[in-house]
């Protein structure tokens, strides 16, 4: 006789209700008229992450290996990232319930009469939410999935929401459908570079589950040609979901394509699950096979850095810029997998939050300034903006200051932090190559300063748009955030240092 | 509460006010401006008065947990060196506020914006000076550029936005650098000691010598930029062109003091084996600074240029008193960079004056000014001696005390640097006579001499220069304690002088 599988429900609740959410966003697609699906969606997916914030935090103290028959564990990083992934998930979708930021309907050809109907019909193409929580479902999964088959569904479940999420743009619609096949056809062969991976390492291991393989690397009897390709391969699909190099070249194209509330959700919260998956699984299933994987690593966080420190130099879009600026990022949070040490980690869970919430703040102000063909992100158009809304312009150079690392902004401490626990583990080299990448992209920052402030406005019909209240309440909070966390920073920090461990 | 924080805290109060204020008038804000930091002013001096001179050691101290996770500490306390500095700064402000009445007009933003960064900018320069924990210092000396870019960047001249960045991102290199530096000291720290960033804490560290090394070179280089030494020096130039004369004082006068503080207080403080080693460099590089400086400053034509590269030269002096490694070199440094304050101020505020009035920074564009603006020509005259040591001014005595203190230890440094006094006398001379002597230069005649306000802001200047040149006692007793401490510290012990033949 079958017996059914031991579920913690309490643990896993989090993740089943936004999936619950999701679905019933999916009902309320079919039964709801089309004139107040977006009013009653945006309740159903803003409420739906709030319960789960809630559910989580009722078992934010608890560890288990055991709730999902070994397949999840719940420990201090996973609850963390969770925790982060949900709240700036939440501002992601204050910036999505703008709708005028997508398509009127989605299958309308670019530039027919079927597009401009649906347009001026006022549709809306609503679906966006529950792709949103799908996506975010994925997300709480991925991090503290701990078999390879869990994580290869978790990368699945949050990716394939995203790649149709990233053609959805209202404006220059083209250039966000390439971006999506783009990201669809590069994700999809980066999935089966994790998957083929994973094969390699269940044959060196025997075992799909991340203990297993660090038991069978301790023993070390096995054939070790089987686990480095196997960790070779299964690198390439997490580092292409982070954006490292030379798996980055997704990057700008889909920042610059994808409608920017989009970009920044995924901007964000990608980064996260995906970082959070790639810590777990090189510290708790690679950890024993250092002296294999940390050349390549070490190699690949510096050219991340350095590439796209200097690559950003060159960008005249603002979302390319910070596409670059984002890769540069994943360059310093390699450094906490080189690390390998509890103040790396609690580094990363630090610098993942505050980074977090800058760029959705940042993307969130990209959204502000348009002219009358929609938003502006050609940052020649920016010159003088500082003149023309001094408290925007204000805000979006905070941001920036704390993308560059400026003390008095989280960027700041968050780098420190990071930084810190490479140095302790004797990772000297890319802590100064760190420090030299940083005063790179603060020239492309300060660039940016320039053109805003210290330029004059030309005669553009270039303006700042009034936020809707949302809108203003997600940037202000990214913005307050930022600021407290660069003057109050232990908020954060004792809190990710009390919850910086794996359980194995 | 410390009377330290309380000098942090009127300046940030000050900022608040100036927002508060009804926006009809930037009279009004400018009066509250300079309340704000006579205010800091009195406070400051209340401070030096309840100073203990005799005691070694840091006073006024006061210590705050801030980043627990990492040791971090509000920690801040003066010695004498810093106590002169802080005066220093606090007496600059309200000069600066009231000499460069007007600057804040011209500018890419309001009068409040501009007074709003300097009162921000004084709370830093305090902060940095009395800073006691390592991360605290390292924070304001960063976020100080701030400020710092905005002041040049918004109300400058000619190529602000440039030069400005050209200061901003060369500081932060060399910051950056240093938080490299900064970091390997906490990680070592928290394998020995425990997780702090307590100077002196750190100062009992035993680093393995390669190590030191490269911790040092992280925090010197990043000084070395601040104090602009020779070959990290072309920043300077460009920015004091385009600063207004109120941001060239607070730049060239206090915040570049910071690098040359920095060296004194954490080069050789927490690194004293490595700065032994690098002792010999380091008075090469001063010496080139020193005489570089001087030789183009000989070849400069515009006013601001030339006392950009003035300072470039007696920065080198003042490096070349620090890293002597006698005390007597070292109160002579940090007498000096009381004293290039307040020389520096004083070309920099009438230069401002003169080209304001006459339209133009060019050298040869003046002329004859004695005759028409008698006030002005006398004071650029007094600073420009101030510049180049006389005796009776208070720049001889600390001149004087760092090539004695270099003497006892590397003569022949000693030997070359005093032909930075000659070439100085040449740069200075030259530049008065082509400006206030001589036939009055045509569009000089109708230029009009210093008004009230002007007069008033820069007595104080000469005031200082004149009475520490014939009475430099109060400040070096002030001194002395610290730079022993400091000197033995480090373990170096002063030569005695061999007996005469």
């Amino acid at each position: 006789m079958l017996t059914a599988p031991q579920l913690s429900y309490s643990l896993l609740a989090p993740i089943l209700i936004v999936l619950g959410g999701a679905l019933i966003g999916v009902l309320v697609e079919a039964i709801v008229k089309p004139a107040s699906r977006a009013a009653i969606q945006t309740a159903i997916a803003l409420g739906t992450i709030v319960l789960s914030f809630a559910f989580l935090f009722k078992v934010h103290n608890q560890t288990s290996k055991t709730a999902a028959v070994n397949s999840v564990s719940f420990d201090g990083v996973g609850i963390f990232l969770q925790g982060t992934i949900l709240i700036l998930s939440f501002i992601a979708l204050l910036y999505i319930a703008d709708t005028d930021n997508f398509a009127a309907q989605a299958s309308a050809v670019p530039g027919s009469v079927e597009e401009r109907a649906a347009n001026q019909s006022g549709k809306q193409q609503t679906e966006v939410f529950p792709l949103t929580l799908f996506s975010v479902a994925g997300m709480l999964l991925f991090p503290i999935a701990t078999d390879l088959i869990t994580l290869f569904v978790a990368l699945e479940m949050l990716s394939l929401p995203l790649y149709l999420m990233a053609g959805l743009s209202r404006r220059r619609r083209l250039l966000s459908q390439e971006a999506a096949l783009k990201y669809f056809l590069l994700g999809a062969f980066s999935s089966a570079f994790f998957l083929f991976g994973a094969a390699f390492l269940y044959g060196y291991s025997g075992s799909i589950s991340l203990d297993g393989i660090a038991s069978a690397i301790s023993a070390n009897s096995s054939n070790d040609v089987f686990l480095l390709i196997g960790i070779a391969f299964l690198s390439v699909g997490l580092l292409f979901k982070i954006g490292a190099v030379p798996f980055h070249s997704w990057t700008p194209d889909v920042y610059q394509g994808a409608p920017t509330p989009i970009t920044g959700f995924m901007a964000a919260c990608t980064k996260i699950a995906a970082m959070g998956a790639t810590l777990r699984i090189f510290y708790v299933a690679f950890g024993q096979a250092q002296w294999q994987w940390k050349p390549i690593i070490l190699t690949i966080a510096i050219l991340t850095m350095v590439v796209g420190g200097v690559a950003a130099i060159a960008q005249r879009d603002v979302k390319r810029m910070l596409a670059f600026s984002s890769i540069a990022h994943a360059g310093f949070l390699l450094a906490a997998v080189l690390a390998l040490n509890s103040s790396g980690l609690k580094g990363a869970l630090f610098y993942l939050a505050t980074y977090g919430f800058t760029t959705l703040g940042a993307f969130g102000v990209i959204t502000l300034i348009r002219d009358s063909r929609g938003e502006v992100t050609d940052l020649n158009r920016w010159v003088g903006l500082g003149k023309k809304s001094p408290l925007t312009a204000s805000i979006f150079v905070l941001f920036l200051l704390s993308f560059a690392g400026i003390p008095l902004t989280s960027g700041f401490i968050a780098k420190f932090s990071l930084f810190t626990g490479a140095y302790e583990s004797g990772n000297t080299v890319v802590v100064v190559v760190g420090v030299l990448t940083s005063a790179i992209t603060a020239f492309f920052y300060l660039r940016v300063v320039v053109m805003l402030f210290f330029t004059d406005p030309k005669s553009d019909s270039v303006s700042v748009v009034i936020p809707s209240m949302m809108t203003r309440i997600a940037i202000g909070a990214c913005a307050i955030v930022t600021v407290v966390l660069g003057l109050a920073p232990s908020i954060l920090l004792n809190t990710a240092q009390s919850f910086a461990t794996f359980i194995r | 509460m410390s009377l330290v924080t309380i000098l942090e805290i009127v300046p940030l109060l000050g900022v608040l006010g100036v927002f508060i204020l009804p926006k009809t008038s930037t009279t009004v804000v400018k009066q509250f401006a300079v309340a704000v930091s006579v205010i800091d002013l009195v406070i400051s001096i209340l401070m030096a008065l309840r100073f203990h001179r005799g005691a070694s050691g840091m006073q006024f101290v006061e210590s705050r947990n801030w980043i627990s996770t990492f040791g971090i500490k509000y920690a801040v306390g003066v010695d004498g060196i810093a106590l002169v500095l802080i005066l220093m700064t606090t007496v600059l402000v309200p000069i600066v506020l009231v000499a460069g009445w007007n600057e804040s007009e011209n500018g890419r933003w309001s009068a409040r914006v501009y007074y709003a960064l300097i009162l921000v900018l004084e709370t830093m320069m305090v902060g940095v000076f009395a800073a006691t924990d390592v991360f605290l210092f390292y924070v304001i000396f960063e976020a100080m550029l701030i400020p710092v870019y905005f002041l040049i960047g918004g109300y400058g001249r000619g190529e602000r936005a440039q030069a400005a960045m050209k200061f901003l991102l060369y500081s932060l290199l060399g910051g950056l650098l240093m938080l490299a530096a900064v970091i390997g000291t906490y990680v070592i720290a928290t394998n020995q000691i425990g997780s702090t960033f307590d100077v002196t804490a750190l100062s009992g560290l035993h680093i393995d010598s390669a190590t030191e090394n490269m911790l040092f070179l992280g925090f010197f280089v990043a000084f070395a930029i601040k104090a602009p030494l020779w070959p990290l020096h072309t920043w300077l130039p460009t920015a004091a062109k385009s600063a207004t004369p109120a941001t060239s004082v607070l730049l060239l006068g206090v915040l570049d003091k910071v690098g040359t503080y920095g060296m004194i207080r954490f080069c050789i403080t927490l690194f004293p084996h490595a700065a032994h080693t690098f002792t010999p460099a380091i008075i090469v590089l001063s010496l080139i600074s020193i005489l570089y400086g001087a030789f183009l400053a000989i070849g400069q034509r515009d006013i601001n240029g030339l006392i950009a590269f003035t300072s470039i030269s007696h920065f080198g002096f003042i490096t070349l008193g620090i890293f002597a490694m006698t005390s007597q070199g070292l109160t002579g440094a940090s007498l000096y960079m009381v004293n290039h304050g307040f020389s520096t101020a004083a070309l920099f505020l009438v230069a401002g004056w003169m080209s304001s009035r006459r339209g133009s920074t060019q050298i040869e564009d003046f002329g004859g000014l004695q005759r028409v603006t008698p006030v002005m020509a006398w004071t650029f005259f007094l600073a420009g001696m101030s510049a180049l040591a006389l005796p009776g001014l208070s720049s001889f005595v600390s001149e004087f005390l760092v090539l004695v203190g270099t003497f006892t230890r590397y003569p022949i440094a000693a030997i070359i640097g005093t032909t930075g006094i000659v070439l100085a006398a040449l740069y200075v001379l030259l530049t008065v006579q082509r400006s206030l002597h001589g036939p009055t230069a045509p569009g000089n005649e109708s230029l009009v001499d210093l008004n009230l306000r002007e007069k008033v802001a820069i007595a104080p200047v000469i005031a200082i220069l004149i009475f520490f040149g014939f009475f430099p006692k109060p400040i070096t007793d002030v001194l002395n304690p610290a730079s022993h401490q400091v000197m033995t510290h480090a373990g170096f012990v002063d030569p005695q002088p061999k007996a005469g033949k």
